[in-house]
Parts: structure tokens; C-alpha cells; sequence
């Protein structure tokens, strides 16, 4: 009997380690030969824990499991209280497009033979017979932007860093997800660690760079494990090591874990971090991409943009490129969060609205409420209203409804939040984490808590005080965290004017 | 307690396995909260002085991150999320539910030294907020009766 159990930080917080156990002693009382495979997440987690067993009609699924629910898996299948049919044929899962994480839940994340089973390392061999400057042209062809937030184009940044001259270069992978939301990154990292290798291996070779890092956020342990584990993996492998695939340059990855700092997932900071100094932003130019880590060229990717380019190099930039639209080429890894029916991970090509996302995948929200805000790109993204639902997913488009898509997560609120409250907790957030270096953000978040007090005291004169702070932070603040900040602030005020009406005055007196 | 000579060789065998290693110094850190539970201010010292960094260089990093402490915690250490998609699923309810039960604010450790209690700004739990993270173990969905049950689990 074959069965997968994720061992996904989600499927684990809902109770997948304590499953796996009664499957395991179940199985064991009853004498049954039992192969169970820890698993990645397929990215429903409302159906978490989802266990899979192998029939020859093919993977059937059930979920969510309790305890209770695992005696009738060694029973008669199909009339199993929480039987949802073949896995592949789940409406929410076959809707997809999934390149980056095509091998997500299907495959055993430290199994070499499952990753190329499942056409693993092709990019890889594929890049090993081009030259650096190809695989730069393929990926910058693809229209990969930066999946970290930024929308960098890739291929630009690997291009800078190809042709700059050093006696050492850096591909940093950015695993510093700390956008409430966002899940993406750590999904990867457990369910697929070595795409995400692969994909650093292809950076090195188009970039001349033998040195990988991997920064990943503490509050990540079950990510951290498995990379650690699948880096072993690798070198034991010769993918990485003294020679790629053994006819390739030298390159070797090693796992360093960040210490609780949002502002680290700044590129900058997280260089600052990973040379073992405090993570205090540092003043562009010069771009990482020529003084980066060590003062050394360097490239620092999110995980996402990374995990891609193997998928790019397999099936070409074209095919890549055929999904999208305008300028927001290939699939995006929406992350559905908050109050939300259906949450979880939905791969797709960007263009869906917002409304398509929130009320059609997600199914409105859990509480059955309706639906007040979604704040897209995590904490330093806008509050969306319902009358701007019809935004289309990409960069260009959200840009100019004054919004970001970041990491692409979405958080769904219903109709109790207060907006003020979430404003308030914007600037307090920032002034948590504010790295101290510019004054707009380390005394700007500050100032703006108290402001957003005054309001909600009555004072309305503070509105225009508040909206005058977000200007000054937003073009006066060094990077994204005080920068950014304003966003879920301004558009806090502009969608959501009632909630910052002096009618708060005694319910904040109380 | 620990003498300082004790701390000096434990920190010193700490220092040797990251010889050679790039930007070593957050991999110290962590690598001595996880064999003391703190970072001993004796250690201090003794880490610029292998690192060849002024001491105040040292603690600047260490007190720059959340995650490193200079005191030791409770017995437990219960985080729990305050991010956004936790608060959209009442994070902030839980929280003072949390703060009640224990008698404790952020950061605080209760009086029998048993449970310390930690903000946590996202754990990547946000599907299945609000969530929390008790001694390094994941719980997505937790309620206020689900909490209750934790901190009454803790010995």
C-alpha cells in the first residue's frame, strides 16, 4: 500500500505528522506493507491534511483527515468518509497552469529518481550545452521578472552580473518570505527543493558564479530541513560540487538561516545579514549585481524567479512565454490567505481578475461575510475594495490602480475588519522592523502611528497630516519598507473613507 | 549557573566549527542561542575577539535581530502570529485571549518561569490562520479553546 502524506509546514500545522503516525501504526498492527511518502503540498489547504492512496485507477485523495478518518483507509476506498475522487481530477487542481511547481505534491521532495521522473534536471543539461550568454537570452526572452516582488526583469540582472568581471561571484537566493500571505517560497522549498538547486545552478552557470546561498527566515524549520537535506542530495549527485553534472564550472550551495528580521528580505539587508552584519539597508548604486555580497558581483533572486528558470530552460522561453499578458509574461503562484474559503496555492498565467481570484477560486470568505478588502502583495501591498475588482493579475495593471502585486499573495478580510485598525498596524509594523537607517521610515512609521491615533481620537485634521507623512515616506525612504508602508495606508484611507470617520470618537475613548 | 571558563570553551568549540566560513557571525549566534538558549554576555568578548570585531560590533548584530536573546526563556515558548492574514481570522482576539490566560504581555515570561510568550510576524501559515508556533511545532486554526488546551498541555 503507497500512501502520500505532505510534510508541508501547513499540512503539519492541521495535524499531518499525527496522521502519518496512525497510518504507520495502523499499518503495522495490521501486518499491511506499507510505503508512506512525505509529500509537498498540492496547495489546497483547506483540504490539509490531504493523504493520497495509489490504486490503478490512480492517486485518489482524501481530506481533510483526522485521526479518526484513518482506520477506513485500509478499508473499502471508495467509501471513505473523505474520499474527493483521483487527486488530478479536483476541479481547483486541473484549473491550473503549473510550470514553476508542476512537481509540487506529486513527487518524494528528496527523491532524485522521482525529480527526474518527472523531467528533472533537463533545464539543467540543456543549459550545460549552451553558452552563459544563451541561457542569459533564453531566460530574458521568457520575460521572467523578479517573483520576489520588485518585477525586475531576470534576465537583465543575470546579464549585469554574466558580464561584469570578478575573481568571484554570488547567486543569492532570497528565501526571506516574510510577507504575511505569502507561502509560495516555503511550499517550493518543501515540496520541490530541487528545482529551486537546479535553478541556482543554471544562475551560476549563465552568471560565472560558483557560490550559491540560500537565506531562509527562521520562522521557516521544516524548509530549512529539507533544503539542508536536498543540498546533501545534490552534492551527493554531482549535480552540485566541484564540477555541474560532472562535465560542468564548479558550484555549491549552502543553507544560512536569517534571525527574525523582516527588513532582510531587502536584497541589500539580506547581504548586509549574510556577511554577518546587521541588516541595515544599504544606498543603491552600486547594484548588488556588481558589488554585492562581499562587495562581490551578485544575483539575488527570489525563489520563485529561480525555481522558474529550470521550466524555461526545459521547454524553451516561448513556451514560457505564452502565458500572460502585456508585459506580465508566464505564470504567476497566487496565494490565496486570511479569511478565505478556499485558500491555498493556485499556479496560473497572470491576467485572472481580482474577483476571478478572490470570489471564484477562493469561494468568498470562510466566515461567509462578505468580502470587505483583499490586501494583495503582502504587508507593504494596497487594500482593495470590491468596486476594483475587475483589476487584472499583472504588474503594469496594479501599479496603476496604486497597488503592488509583490509575492502574490492575497489576504481576503470580510466585512468586520476596521481598516483603521489595519492601517494603524501597517505603520506600527514598520516601526518594528524598520532597519533605523533613514529617517522617513524609522521616525516616519512612528509619527504615523500617532497619527493614525489622532484619527481615530476624532481628529479628521490629522487625515491630511497622515496623507502628507506617506508622501514623505514614499518618496524619501531608501527601500520598500518605508516606501511601501504608505500603500496599505493610502489606500486604507481612499477606499475605506467610513472607517476613518470621527464617529470612532467614544468607541476609542472606552 | 555556568562559570565563564565553561561558557569559554563551549563558545570556543562553537567558533571552530565555523572557521573558514563566509559572513560567519549569524551562524555563531544561532549555533550559541541553540546550545545555551540565550547568548551568555560573556560570549560576547569572546566571539569579536576570534572575529576580530570591536565587542560593540557584536552585540549591534545581536541585538539587531529579534530572534536572539540575552536572557534565557521560560520553560516553553508559545509564538503566536500577528500578521495580516492571521489578524483577518482573529489573531488579535486569540492574542488577548493568550495574554489573559497567561497573565503575561509580549515578550514577557509568566511568573513560575513557565511559558514565555513571543509576537511571531507570520509563520506562512496563512491559509489556515490564526496560527501559532509552540516550541518550534506548527498549529494552524487556533481558537481560543484550542489555545486554552496548549497552554494547559505545558508542563
Amino acid at each position: 500500500m503507497k500512501v502520500w502524506l505532505p510534510l508541508d509546514s501547513a499540512a503539519v500545522a492541521l495535524g499531518a505528522d499525527e496522521i502519518a503516525e496512525a497510518i504507520q501504526s495502523l499499518a503495522a498492527q495490521r501486518g499491511v506493507d506499507l510505503t508512506l511518502v512525505r509529500n509537498g503540498s498540492r496547495g489546497m489547504v483547506w483540504l490539509e491534511p490531504l493523504a493520497e492512496v495509489e490504486t490503478p485507477q490512480g492517486r485518489m485523495a482524501f481530506g481533510p483527515m483526522t485521526p479518526e478518518d484513518v482506520p477506513a483507509l485500509f478499508g473499502d476506498l471508495a467509501a471513505h468518509p473523505k474520499a474527493l475522487g483521483r487527486t488530478e481530477d479536483l476541479p481547483w487542481l486541473k484549473a491550473q497552469t503549473r510550470l514553476t511547481f508542476a512537481r509540487v505534491g506529486l513527487t518524494d521532495p528528496l527523491s532524485l529518481q522521482d525529480y527526474t521522473a518527472h523531467g528533472g534536471l533537463e533545464g539543467l543539461k540543456r543549459a550545460l550545452g549552451m553558452t552563459p550568454a544563451e541561457v542569459v537570452a533564453e531566460v530574458t526572452e521568457s520575460g521572467l521578472r523578479g517573483r520576489g516582488g520588485a518585477g525586475f526583469p531576470t534576465g537583465i540582472k543575470w546579464k549585469t552580473v554574466s558580464e561584469a568581471k570578478a575573481d568571484r561571484k554570488y547567486i543569492v537566493c532570497n528565501a526571506d518570505e516574510g510577507d504575511s500571505a505569502t507561502f509560495a517560497d516555503r511550499m517550493l522549498m518543501e515540496g520541490d527543493p530541487l528545482t529551486l538547486i537546479e535553478g541556482m545552478a543554471i544562475a551560476g552557470l549563465a552568471c560565472g558564479a560558483t557560490k550559491g546561498f540560500v537565506y531562509i527566515r527562521s520562522e521557516y524549520p521544516v524548509a530549512i530541513r529539507i533544503m539542508q537535506e536536498a543540498v546533501a542530495v545534490a552534492q551527493r549527485a554531482g549535480i552540485l560540487g566541484t564540477s555541474v553534472l560532472g562535465h560542468g564550472p564548479a558550484f555549491d550551495i549552502e543553507i544560512r538561516v536569517g534571525a527574525g528580521a523582516y527588513v532582510c528580505g531587502e536584497e541589500t539587508s539580506l547581504l548586509n545579514s549574510l556577511e554577518g552584519k546587521r541588516g541595515i539597508v544599504r544606498a543603491k548604486p552600486p547594484l548588488p549585481a556588481l558589488e554585492g555580497f562581499l562587495g562581490k558581483p551578485t544575483v539575488v533572486n527570489n525563489v520563485i524567479s529561480l525555481a522558474s528558470a529550470p521550466v524555461i530552460m526545459a521547454k524553451g522561453a516561448s513556451h514560457y512565454k505564452g502565458f500572460g499578458l502585456g508585459r506580465s509574461r508566464g505564470t504567476i503562484p497566487l496565494q490565496i490567505a486570511g479569511n478565505v474559503r478556499y485558500g491555498g496555492l493556485y499556479e496560473i498565467a497572470f491576467g485572472l481578475t481580482l474577483d476571478q481570484i478572490v470570489n471564484d477560486i477562493g469561494g468568498g470568505t470562510a466566515s461567509g461575510r462578505p468580502v470587505k478588502a483583499v490586501q494583495v502583495g503582502g504587508p507593504l501591498g494596497a487594500y482593495f475594495p470590491a468596486s476594483l475588482f475587475d483589476t487584472p493579475f499583472g504588474y503594469e495593471e496594479f501599479a496603476g490602480k496604486d497597488g503592488l502585486i509583490g509575492h502574490a499573495g492575497l489576504t481576503v478580510f470580510d466585512d468586520s475588519a476596521d481598516m483603521l485598525e489595519m492601517a494603524r498596524f501597517a505603520m506600527e509594523f514598520c516601526a518594528i522592523e524598520s532597519c533605523g537607517k533613514c529617517t522617513p521610515c524609522r521616525i516616519g512609521a512612528v509619527r504615523g502611528v500617532e497619527t493614525v491615533d489622532r484619527i481615530a481620537r476624532g481628529d479628521s485634521a490629522a487625515i491630511p497630516l497622515l496623507t502628507d507623512l506617506c508622501n514623505t515616506m514614499k518618496s524619501g525612504s531608501l527601500c520598500a519598507l518605508g516606501g511601501f508602508t504608505p500603500y496599505p495606508v493610502m489606500s486604507a484611507i481612499t477606499h475605506f473613507p467610513d472607517d476613518f470617520q470621527p464617529r470612532r470618537f467614544e468607541e476609542a475613548a472606552e | 549557573m555556568l562559570d565563564s571558563a565553561q561558557t569559554a570553551e563551549r563558545v570556543t568549540e562553537i567558533l571552530d566549527r565555523h572557521r573558514g566560513m563566509e559572513g560567519a557571525l549569524l551562524p555563531i549566534l544561532h549555533a550559541i542561542q541553540e546550545d545555551f538558549g540565550h547568548i551568555p554576555q560573556d560570549a560576547l568578548p569572546i566571539i569579536a575577539r576570534d572575529l576580530n570585531l570591536s565587542r560593540a560590533e557584536v552585540h549591534g548584530v545581536m541585538s539587531f535581530y529579534h530572534d536572539f536573546r540575552e536572557n534565557p526563556t521560560g520553560n516553553h515558548v508559545l509564538k503566536l502570529c500577528r500578521a495580516e492574514a492571521c489578524k483577518a481570522m482573529g489573531a488579535d482576539d486569540l492574542a488577548a485571549h493568550a495574554r489573559r490566560e497567561l497573565g503575561i504581555d509580549w515578550h514577557e515570561t509568566t511568573r513560575d518561569g513557565k511559558v514565555t510568550l513571543e509576537p511571531v510576524f507570520c509563520l506562512g501559515l496563512c491559509a489556515c490562520g490564526p496560527a501559532a508556533m509552540v516550541d518550534g511545532k506548527l498549529v494552524g486554526r487556533v481558537d481560543a479553546a484550542k489555545l486554552s488546551q496548549i497552554v494547559g498541555g505545558l508542563k
